[in-house]
């Protein structure tokens, strides 16, 4: 009988393996769209001459049939090697986004962090003052956030915050200046934070309803500690197998983001480099969000196999 | 649950309306919404500006109710009354024919995996998980750019190849639980093919909660749609939609806030009403838990 960790092990492996064959469908998938679409790389406003087009087709491997090179390009990924960037010359497409991956990490990692911070405390006030004035005006506010788009709240917090406060920078982007992160950070925080508690809260109600926290308070233990020994732990349960989609959502939502407020991220790379027909560049953001995205969501369901003892039998 | 308010002479049609009659969040939110429709047909109608004319006596005007233009104007002079009404009405239609291109493609996709099952049913629901594991926003972002940009037709499509999924998951899960009800099997029993029975028996009833799942659909397309005209990929200039409103009203909230506030407000005003009509419909439906 093997222990349970070992099993636990074994369920990890086993799943990591598995997102091989679904990145491959992806790889694939987005190499046919991205390909079949009409136009090229090279059709740019000054026309070029023939011969000089055939040169550059044949210098990045163009003119060969569309398997060889799909082959050639999985080929490369499995040596680390996404390819140069058919548009900005002189680059290759690691250099690229390994320049703007770091930026959007933070962005990515500190509104996720936020949003718990926010969230979750704001869900369990909701649940204990359950239709109070505190309880309704989070729910309200919560409305509010998960229905808005960044793109809407962003330019509203910036005209708020920035041009009528002046509290902060409206946008851009100076190194090592945390203030042009706030705006950005909190864009992206509040739908995710709205969502968090919401969840708390449903789910701390339902908790607060057992049997064995009614027998804890008949056990004469005060309201604090029941919350703190007994309810919050399970109630938190939801709250964490929807972190696995919030880092889908905050992965994706980075991007609109940077576009908002003008960070140098690696959103600007996926539109631009469609736009451009820069094959490459595109495929490479498909692959690396799509691995993180896949990566992230593996771990949120391993967290939570891990926290809920009924999973883990599954 | 059903069974048992029918037998009382109500249908679950029934209860859900007069659920939803008591829910004044969601009254409110449908009356508003209503509201906003109507003055969508109806309001750029009552202006004397188009939504391409321009107003050369009146640039960047601020917005007054005794001005010449109520919401104010642009950089260009043109009303952003007209042109907001006109955005509006653009997203609610690209929006609502979006929502009918995924809903009929999940029916059919997740009634047919769900009633044939066995092998067929794990190829289509895992090809359903693969393309949930793409991230949606850069499939729709890529197949705006690379196809005709601006175009209508591309842009239903790319909006409806992301909606459907979720979809056919729930008609997938409806149709499973169906399969097993009597009805079904005497269908099966008389002789019925598969397919009739599938266009017959199961789609009529998978179709209320795939209903109300659409008003949660529609508000997710406005906002896909808005932000693909955000962004340059959706609707082009000089038509008007909300999403390149609001890109133009950011670049000039600095000496033009209205041109933001305008188009903002009425976003929040469909979106936060959606999703409140949505909730209210879902809690109709589904009344256990408050």
């Amino acid at each position: 009988m093997p222990s349970l960790k070992s099993r636990m092990l074994k369920l990890a492996l086993r799943r990591i393996a598995g997102l091989v064959p679904t990145l491959l469908v992806i790889i694939t998938l987005s190499f046919a769209i991205v390909r079949l679409a009409p136009g090229g790389p090279f059709d740019q406003e000054q026309a070029l001459s023939a011969p000089v087009r055939a040169n550059l087709e044949r210098l990045y491997g163009l003119d060969r049939p569309l398997a060889v090179q799909y082959v050639r390009y999985v080929r490369g990924l499995l040596h680390g090697d996404f390819g140069p960037s058919l548009r900005q010359r002189d680059f290759m497409v690691s250099e690229l986004i390994g320049q703007g991956l770091p930026l959007s990490a933070t962005l990515g990692l500190a509104a996720i962090l936020l949003a718990v911070l926010l969230g979750i405390p704001a869900g369990v006030a909701a649940a204990l003052w359950r239709n109070r004035a505190a309880d309704l005006s989070i729910s309200t506010v919560a409305a509010f956030c998960i229905a808005l788009p960044s793109f809407v709240t962003g330019p509203l917090l910036a005209l708020l915050f920035g041009l009528h406060l002046h509290w902060l920078p409206v946008a851009g982007w100076e190194r090592a200046a945390p203030r042009y992160f706030v705006l950005p950070v909190l864009t992206l925080a509040l739908p995710v934070a709205a969502y968090l508690a919401r969840l708390t809260r449903a789910s701390l109600l339902e908790v607060l309803r057992t049997a064995y926290v009614r027998s804890a308070r008949a056990r004469g233990l005060g309201s604090p500690r029941i919350l703190w020994r007994h309810a919050l732990r399970p109630a938190l349960l939801p709250v964490v197998s929807y972190l696995g989609p919030a880092v889908a959502f905050v992965v994706t939502g980075s991007l609109v983001v940077e576009t908002v407020f003008g960070l140098p991220g690696t959103g600007r790379f996926l539109v631009q480099g469609a736009i451009d027909r820069d094959y490459p560049l595109v495929m490479g953001m498909i692959v690396v969000y799509g691995a993180l995205t896949l990566m992230l969501n593996l771990i949120a369901d391993l967290l939570y196999g891990w926290l809920d003892p009924g999973a883990r039998h599954e | 649950m059903s069974e048992a308010a029918a037998a009382a002479g109500h249908g679950l049609w029934f209860d859900a309306g007069r659920r939803l009659r008591d829910n004044r969040i969601a009254c409110a939110a449908l009356g508003v919404l209503a509201g906003v429709v109507l003055l969508a047909l109806g309001g750029p109608s009552m202006s004397p500006w188009g939504f391409d004319s321009l107003d050369w006596q009146h640039l960047a005007q601020p917005p007054g109710l005794g001005a010449a233009h109520w919401f104010g104007t642009d950089r260009l002079g043109r009303d952003l009354f007209v042109r907001t009404l006109y955005g509006v009405r653009l997203s609610l239609l690209i929006s609502v024919l979006a929502s009918a291109v995924s809903l009929v493609i999940g029916l059919v996709w997740g009634a047919v995996a769900g009633f044939a099952g066995g092998h067929t049913d794990g190829w289509m629901m895992r090809f359903v998980d693969v393309l949930y594991s793409l991230p949606y926003l850069f499939v729709v972002i890529i197949l705006t750019t690379l196809f005709d940009r601006g175009s209508i037709a591309v842009l239903l499509v790319a909006l409806g190849a992301v909606g459907w999924l979720t979809t056919a998951r729930i008609v997938r899960g409806q149709t499973l639980a169906l399969k097993r009800r009597e009805f079904i099997e005497a269908a099966r029993a008389s002789g019925l093919a598969p397919a009739a029975i599938v266009v017959h028996h199961v789609l009529p009833n998978v179709l209320g909660p795939v209903l109300v799942y659409a008003t949660l659909i529609i508000p997710q397309m406005i906002l896909f749609e808005s932000f693909l005209s955000f962004l340059g990929l959706g609707v082009q200039e000089p038509r008007a939609s909300l999403g390149n409103l609001i890109y133009v009203g950011a670049q000039e909230m600095e000496s033009a806030p209205w041109m933001l506030l305008v188009p903002a407000a009425f976003v929040v005003l469909l979106l936060v009403c959606l999703n409140l009509l949505g909730d209210g419909l879902r809690d109709a439906f589904d009344p256990r838990e408050r």
